[in-house]
């Protein structure tokens, strides 16, 4: 299902890995469009596919009932993008440092560190049942590639 | 877009040439299975070649750091050769870099392993 506002695409998508691929190259065509620079492109896209990877998997645990959606906007000062899943909520506040010594060799819980990483804001939301996560990039910064 | 797997000998250490993406679903299931097998078949000093490997995401970095642990507590080495801009930055950014034994020139890396 896919709905359109102004410049912003939502879509409602299963709970797959093409679901995931798919949000991540949406993010990709719409950074590109906006003009940013190849390096912010794949930081910006790499934080979005964390961000469904999350909604996907630890949201949804891969239930064909739930779905995710995933939504674009450019404001023209920002890139908007909300991930939202219909899982049992995320407490960011709980999640383990993954740069701490204990944390360096584990194989996982690395994703919301990138996404925080590569964006300018990242808010969370809880819903119910659910999360939504809010990545926002400035365009100012994201085009001179600074 | 998924991963492929290339496996050479050169002076008893075992070489994977890894092409395309180490992400969930697609490079991270070759990757544990390539490295389980390898172990299996004795083979404990292995090096990763991520020339080609234009993508990787979290769960791509979980399968090299798990491969890491997975062959150091077997008393062998794995280390990665000929990183990527992009796969440099993820694992500086992770503070993995100082972790793994990385290396940008094959021969030089195949003369640092500790042989038995």
């Amino acid at each position: 299902m896919t709905g359109s506002q102004a410049s912003r695409i939502t879509y409602t998508l299963e709970s797959s890995l093409d679901s995931v691929n798919r949000v991540e190259q949406t993010a990709e065509q719409m950074a590109k469009k906006a003009g940013i620079d190849e390096d912010e492109v794949f930081r910006i896209a790499m934080a979005v596919r964390e961000a469904a990877v999350n909604a996907v998997l630890h949201g949804n645990s891969y239930d064909p009932e739930k779905r995710i959606t995933a939504s674009f906007e450019n404001t023209g000062e920002s890139l908007v993008i909300r991930i939202a899943d219909q899982g049992k909520g995320l407490d960011p506040e709980t999640l383990p440092d993954p740069l701490a010594p204990e944390n360096l060799l584990r194989g996982s819980g690395r994703g919301i560190f990138l996404i925080r990483s590569f964006m300018d804001e990242v808010h969370f939301k809880q819903l119910h049942p659910g999360t939504e996560l809010t990545l926002i990039k400035h365009l100012g910064t994201a085009q001179t590639g600074s | 877009m998924s991963m492929k797997v290339n496996t050479r000998q050169v002076d008893g250490i075992t070489i994977l040439d890894l092409s395309g993406r180490i992400t969930l679903g697609e490079g991270s299931v070759q990757l544990r299975d390539a490295v389980r097998d390898l172990l299996a078949k004795g083979s404990k000093l292995i090096l990763l070649n991520l020339a080609d490997v234009n993508y990787i995401d979290s769960s791509g970095i979980g399968e090299l750091v798990s491969a890491y642990t997975t062959v150091r507590n077997q008393g062998g080495e794995l280390k990665l050769l000929n990183l990527t801009k992009k796969v440099h930055d993820l694992l500086q950014i992770t503070k993995l870099y100082t972790v793994f034994d990385v290396k940008d020139d094959e021969a030089s890396a195949i003369a640092s392993y500790a042989r038995a």
